[in-house]
């Protein structure tokens, strides 16, 4: 029996539109993960100290304002600031397929858009996390 | 009347024994299960024994009559047609005021503004918080300047062209420099149409666009009431929105129930507020969803109109027939449109912008084929707006006044839809009324579930949704999008600099301290926003001055 995988679910920016937020924070904890989900309107570096703080293996944003290029770069820099590289994050929301390649190359590789099944979510984080946990 | 329900149950009885039985015995009926989007459970026959309860003239009538089922004009949309108001707004003002200007050439009937996270948030372009989302989600209006690029060029005092502005907590603000703008074209208030959402009871409850504690939240939107009723009286100073509900997951009839009792709970606190249901009801508008389950929407418009009649009228004591004729727009589903095979969500949207005619809606917005992906581009905005001039000038429904009215299904289900909204209704009042329901996280809650429970549904494949958990397609190619890039941004920020550089920043000063002193005392809001705005106050400038006298709310998060 292993560890439980930790995420830590953000809304980054101003945006409040948290259907897909609230509905993938339920769905990894009913698959068994340990869910925290932070609330509205946090900034970067507020997710990044909530990650340090709960001891995450994963952040998983939710943008669909159309922000995600400003606020990803700052979150990978602060999780390399303070450490935390191995901390796996992943992004849900509206992307463009334009920004896909320029958020794989920071190091997000787990982008899901709109219409993304659950499973395939719970399946990535679990196939990226377990080597680490 | 009797002997008619026992023929029709008789009938029924016997068609299920002689004629259903042995086919289903031959073929059995699909697995279903049979429900509507929402989960609510749908009979396969629907017959005259289901409507023998209701009484046509007095719980339905013709249209025009109490309580208005079949609608609130006697001639439908034989008189008028639907207002085709599409929702615009992106980067600066100067870029939307010719997407208006198109949309308009393209046979547009009203405009509708979008505006952008900051300004929805009361922020300016130079907060932290505003990193990465001028102009992207919407129109960036800082200060007055900016409302004057907007509307450039558009008759602010044409009846026949109508604008409503979706913003809620700083909704008065961007309504006083609407009206100084109006001023400046050289209209007249008394005369001047148009709406301003100003709802932000369906904030605190889906969207999460609040800024101030939803106390004095109220008394801002009260405040828009009784300066309405005296200097704007044929402005809407609301539109008590279901759409936003309905898009954070709820079913049909949640938002049926929570949007109305939130309808319900500004009229409470404008009566609370001294003032006349009938100096100000008639003035307030509703929107609703078009979601993709077709007969299920068309029978909550139904519903809607009589709940509302009912309630103005027995609930509040309404006298004038205006206070009690629910009137609303609609906007098809957001949330029902897929990334996945974007083209499909042409069909989707064509069906949805049915639905709201069927239902009679009184203005309506269709949304494009890239919803999912991005702002609509051009094409895709004109696309949408031509598949409500199909509807309107082609498919020949609107020749007929309620053309559903009579079904015995969609009968039964607008009484269902109605029996299932009161049953809310009682709850909530228990609590002691929707913002208290609030305060408890009550409809949050409940929105909260059905929106898992559809999401399961839609991953057990027992909800199909074409192209994401069937018919997939895996060789499909992107479509061009709008992208919007930060020198949006860049200008609204330099515009800003340059505002605080050259306005009168004393008498800017002096007018904020006068309506923070508004603010802590019982003044009307409205008069001191004027002025903040004639000095050229922003946004961000306006809303703090109130975040330091209200502070701002903070929710507690329900998974």
């Amino acid at each position: 029996m292993s560890q439980k995988i930790r995420v830590v679910i953000a809304k980054p920016g101003l945006d409040g539109h948290d259907r897909g937020a609230k509905v993938i924070a339920r769905a990894l904890r009913d698959a068994g993960m340990e869910v925290i989900y932070t609330g509205l309107r946090q900034t970067p570096e507020q997710i990044v100290s909530a990650a340090l703080q709960e001891d995450a293996d994963v952040i998983g944003l939710s943008i669909l304002s159309g922000a995600h290029m400003h606020i990803c770069p700052r979150v990978m820099e602060l999780l390399k600031e303070k450490g935390l590289d191995d901390v796996q994050v992943v992004i849900g929301g509206i992307i463009p397929d334009i920004d896909i390649p320029k958020l794989n190359a920071m190091g997000i590789k787990g982008i899901f858009i709109p219409g993304t099944p659950m499973q395939q979510i719970i399946d990535f984080i679990t196939a990226n996390v377990r080597a680490r946990v | 009347m009797k002997s008619v329900v026992d023929r029709a149950a008789t009938g029924k009885a016997r068609w299920e024994r002689e004629v259903l039985e042995p086919t289903l015995k031959k073929s059995p009926e699909r697995k279903g299960p049979f429900t509507t989007i929402s989960g609510r459970p749908i009979e396969r026959l629907y017959t005259a024994e289901d409507t023998a309860a209701i009484d046509y003239d007095r719980e339905v009538a013709n249209p025009g009559e109490f309580p208005y089922v079949r609608g609130i004009h006697p001639s439908g949309y034989r008189g008028k047609l639907w207002t085709m108001r599409q929702f615009a707004g992106f980067g600066t003002p100067e870029e939307t005021n010719q997407r208006y200007k198109d949309l308009i050439a393209a046979g547009g009937t009203g405009l509708s503004v979008a505006f952008d996270l900051p300004t929805l948030m009361g922020r300016d372009p130079d907060h932290p918080l505003s990193l990465g989302e001028v102009g992207k989600c919407g129109v960036s209006i800082v200060s007055l300047k900016d409302m004057e690029r907007l509307f450039d060029g558009i008759p602010l005092d044409d009846p026949k062209i109508t604008t409503s502005m979706t913003i809620n907590s700083p909704a008065s603000m961007i309504f006083a420099m609407y009206l100084v703008v109006a001023e400046q074209h050289g209209a007249d208030w008394k005369k001047i149409s148009g709406t301003i959402q100003n709802d932000i009871l369906k904030e605190f409850i889906a969207q999460k666009e609040y800024i101030f504690p939803p106390r004095q939240s109220m008394r801002l939107i009260t405040d828009v009431f009784a300066f309405c009723a005296k200097e704007v009286p044929k402005w809407n100073t609301i539109s008590v929105s279901g759409y936003h509900i309905r898009e954070a997951g709820s079913t049909s009839l949640q938002e049926l129930a929570f949007t109305l009792r939130d309808g319900l709970e500004y009229v409470q606190y404008g009566v609370d507020a001294g003032l006349d249901v009938d100096d100000f009801v008639p003035r307030l508008s509703f929107f609703f969803n078009s979601h993709s389950d077709f007969f299920e929407e068309i029978a909550k418009y139904r519903a809607a109109r009589k709940l509302w009649a009912e309630a103005m009228k027995n609930r509040f004591g309404a006298k004038n027939p205006r206070s009690w004729q629910l009137r609303f727009h609609t906007q098809t589903a957001g949330v029902s449109l897929t990334a996945q095979q974007p083209y499909n969500n042409v069909v989707r949207t064509a069906l949805q912008a049915l639905a709201a005619v069927l239902g009679g809606t009184n203005s309506l917005h269709t949304n494009s084929l890239d919803e999912a992906l991005a702002l609509p581009t051009r094409e895709t905005a004109t696309i949408a707006l031509r598949t409500q001039q199909i509807i309107a000038h082609e498919s020949g429904v609107t020749n007929v006044v309620d053309p559903l009215g009579g079904s015995y299904f969609i009968e039964r289900l607008t009484r269902e839809m109605e029996e299932g909204a009161l049953q809310y209704w009682d709850t909530i009042d228990r609590m002691g009324g929707m913002v208290e329901a609030i305060e408890r996280g009550y409809p949050q809650k409940e929105i909260a579930e059905a929106s898992y429970q559809f999401q399961q549904a839609v991953e057990r494949r027992e909800k199909t949704i074409v192209g994401v958990n069937d018919f997939v397609q895996t060789d499909e190619k992107p479509i061009e999008i709008l992208y919007i890039d930060d020198t949006t941004a860049d200008r609204q920020l330099e515009r800003l600099a340059d505002l605080k550089r050259t306005r009168d920043n004393d008498k800017v000063r002096g007018t904020l301290d006068a309506l923070k002193a508004g603010a802590k005392g019982r003044d009307n809001t409205m008069p001191l926003l004027l002025d903040c705005v004639r000095a050229y106050a922003t946004v961000g400038e306006m809303c703090d001055a109130l975040r330091e006298v209200w502070g701002e709310y903070e929710e507690v998060p329900i998974i």
